[in-house]
């Protein structure tokens, strides 16, 4: 599984990521997981507000930040 | 009720005499706190339900090849209830043009967004009465209208930087969400901005219940009154580095009105607040070359500063 958290850098961007971390942790799944910050991989998903979650390369959401249990309930 | 409530604290539990300086300031401090946060919370809530149903990726589709005019007053509108944050500013932008959307209207969406947002208005509704409110969302959506209109009428697309035109965009899903899922994240995102503003509502709050107790009546009528014509351009450009401090700003400038500063003069400053900030200016030269940031930044003044002018000359 491989898991993109989609930001160009703000506060909300960085806890998603941790969010994305814990919630792999807790639910003991292995992925790799990436930032993606640049505005050309981003805009290529067509997310116009950040952060979002890509799980293998479907979006899951965007525009908002996801909690640890919510991010469980998409792996 | 609420006022019952101030008084009780101050007069009864406090101590405070009535009228005294510091009564007055405290009661004023503790009845205008109080009514902001249960309004701000109250609505924000509201508001963050009703943004969830419209993702900037449907606005995006809305708006899309839409011709001047009607695009732009659709943009402004649009622009009222589509959540937006300056951070997702480049983003957007590259999404909006790409997908057809004319930069003039594009524009009409970027003006209108950060300009009549909801803690804004809450904030003006509480303190002005809804009158005020109203004609700031009125006036608010016409600058955006009327400064779309004139960027696209310019014909500016080659000042946009070129990689913009050249990027890929892919066609996001909309994703659907439950009323549940709707409950959930506006409740994370009352309690988000809540958290983020409360300090500034605070402070705000309080420089203002001072100035309403210690400064003169009258005190700014002959600077920021009516016949000074330089008080509204000067509010304007006072309100640039304000940014994003909404929130504690409109208590402040409650009280300035209190003691005769005119109400142009504080609509006009209100919105080079929220419409005009030097992080947004940063952000978005990233994709607009320092011309049409120039022409942005004094089309949306200029309007503003009629607007101002209007109302001195009306209300």
């Amino acid at each position: 599984m491989k898991i993109e958290v989609l930001g160009t850098g703000c506060s909300k961007c960085k806890t998603l990521y941790e969010n994305t971390m814990k919630a792999l942790e807790e639910s003991g799944r292995n992925a790799e997981v990436v930032k993606v910050e640049d505005i050309p991989s981003i805009m290529k998903y067509g997310v116009m507000s950040t952060p979002a979650l890509v799980v293998d390369g479907q979006v899951k959401f965007s525009g908002k930040l996801a909690s640890v249990a919510e991010i469980k309930g998409m792996l | 009720m609420l006022k019952n409530l101030a008084d009780y604290i101050v007069f009864t539990m406090i101590g405070l005499v009535p009228g005294s300086r510091s009564g007055e300031s405290l009661n004023f401090f503790i009845y205008d706190t109080l009514k902001i946060f249960l309004l701000l919370t109250t609505i924000i809530f509201v508001v963050a339900i009703i943004r969830s149903s419209f993702p900037p990726e449907r606005t995006r589709r809305i708006l899309s090849h839409k011709r001047e005019y009607i695009g732009n007053v659709m943009a402004a509108l649009l622009g009222v209830v589509t959540p937006f944050c300056s951070c997702s500013a480049v983003p957007l932008f590259i999404g909006f043009v790409e997908s057809g959307v004319p930069l003039g209207v594009t524009f009409s969406f970027l003006i209108s967004s950060p300009m009549v947002n909801e803690v804004a208005l809450i904030m003006l509704w509480g303190m002005f009465g809804w009158k005020i409110a109203l004609i700031y969302i009125g006036s608010g959506l016409l600058v955006a209208i009327f400064a779309g209109i004139v960027i696209g009428k310019l014909k500016m697309e080659r000042y946009v930087q070129d990689y913009v035109w050249e990027m890929q965009v892919g066609n996001a899903e909309i994703v659907e969400q439950s009323f549940r899922d709707k409950l959930v994240y506006a409740r994370g995102y009352t309690l988000d901005l809540l958290k983020k503003i409360w300090p500034y509502v605070v402070v705000g709050v309080g420089i203002g219940a001072f100035i309403h107790g210690y400064v003169p009546q009258d005190f700014l009528a002959r600077w920021a009154g009516r016949d000074n014509p330089f008080a509204v351009p000067i509010a304007v450009a006072l309100g640039v580095p304000l940014y994003s401090n909404a929130a504690g700003v409109i208590p402040i400038v409650h009280a300035l009105m209190e003691k005769g500063m005119a109400i142009g003069t504080v609509l006009a400053f209100m919105m080079a607040v929220t419409a005009l900030s030097l992080p947004e200016a940063i952000i978005l030269k990233n994709v607009l070359k320092n011309r049409l940031l120039a022409v942005f930044f004094g089309i949306v003044a200029t309007a503003i500063v009629c607007v101002g002018y209007l109302f001195n000359a009306i209300l």
